[in-house]
């Protein structure tokens, strides 16, 4: 491993054993986080497979249906019957905070629930009421999937960010300041004793001439 | 700004159904014409539910918004069935996390 390239002085060894201290902490510190985010992540991600099974299941089911009832009307009839909703779907947002991950929160508004068909039933067969019912039911559903899949998605990124941190304090933060740490030392001895030596040098010179 | 409402992004055929219930729809016809729907629709939305052979032909455009907390951007099948995009989108996930794909193994 490289040491940095800095001056063998005191005030550097100094200097870098507080930056060893914060990069050790902070990896420790950073090592949890990561521990505790896959935590959490691994809890969403086995809802966010359990809803999406859930509801690929019946969602094909109910577009299937849909598309039965339109094979038996005209396409205008049915494109007359759902063009004007009798209601428009409003959702309520915000931001959560999971490992200080900003994630989104998205729940359907509880507005006043008008009438459901938003056509007269003379006109359409019965298959479109039921696929519009089961559609209608899978919404509430399909909101909270993409909650809990953007959440997981977000997550995914950070840990991986996350990890990144992690390893390049482990692997070269921390080894190349230990490294640097003990050159120093090191260093700072080798001149202590050629100081010694200096010093013994000179006193027998002196007692010699004496 | 967000308008705190659901878009739907599919061919005609399958996305029809979801006007019904008061999302609303934008049927496109080939890649380009998604990539562009995507991006100006993205700006306003909070959910993209988008049908996932378009998915498929925009993944780049829909991995641009993967890291931000708005619009969650949502795979869903088409009235033909899962092709199993979305299933592969979370195991995509969880290999990115833990570094292997441990749900499937289940």
């Amino acid at each position: 491993m490289a040491r940095l390239n800095v001056n063998p002085t005191r005030m550097e060894l100094r200097r870098l054993k507080t930056r060893l201290k914060t990069a050790v902490r902070g990896h420790k510190l950073l090592k949890d986080k990561s521990d505790e985010t896959i935590r959490q992540f691994m809890v969403y991600i086995k809802e966010n497979k359990r809803l999406r099974e859930e509801i690929e299941e019946k969602l094909s089911a109910a577009l299937r249906s849909f598309l039965l009832a339109g094979s038996v009307m005209t396409s205008q009839v049915l494109e007359e019957a759902v063009a004007m909703p009798a209601f428009t779907l409003e959702l309520q947002t915000g931001k959560a905070n999971i490992m200080s991950v900003e994630v989104p929160t998205i729940q359907v508004k509880e507005g006043e629930k008008t009438d459901l068909y938003p056509y007269s039933f003379a006109s359409v067969s019965a298959e479109l009421d039921g696929s519009i019912a089961t559609l209608s039911d899978l919404i509430a559903d399909l909101v909270h999937l993409a909650e809990v899949e953007k959440t997981c998605n977000m997550l995914a990124d950070e840990i991986e960010k996350n990890r990144r941190r992690v390893n390049a304090l482990e692997y070269v933060m921390i080894p190349q300041l230990t490294e640097t740490i003990k050159y120093i030392t090191m260093k700072l001895d080798e001149n202590e004793r050629s100081n010694t030596i200096r010093l013994m040098k000179v006193k027998s010179i002196i007692q010699n001439e004496q | 700004m967000l308008n705190n409402k659901i878009a739907v992004i599919g061919d005609k055929d399958s996305i029809l159904a979801f006007k019904a219930v008061g999302c609303d729809v934008f049927s496109v016809k080939d890649k380009q014409d998604a990539e562009e729907t995507i991006k100006k629709l993205a700006r306003n939305y909070a959910i993209l539910l988008i049908s996932e052979d378009i998915c498929k032909q925009a993944e780049e455009i829909i991995n641009r918004y993967k890291t931000r907390p708005f619009p969650a951007i949502i795979p869903i099948p088409t009235a033909s069935g899962g092709t199993g995009y979305g299933m592969a989108g979370i195991g995509k996930n969880v290999e990115k996390a833990i570094g292997t794909d441990i749900l499937d193994k289940k």
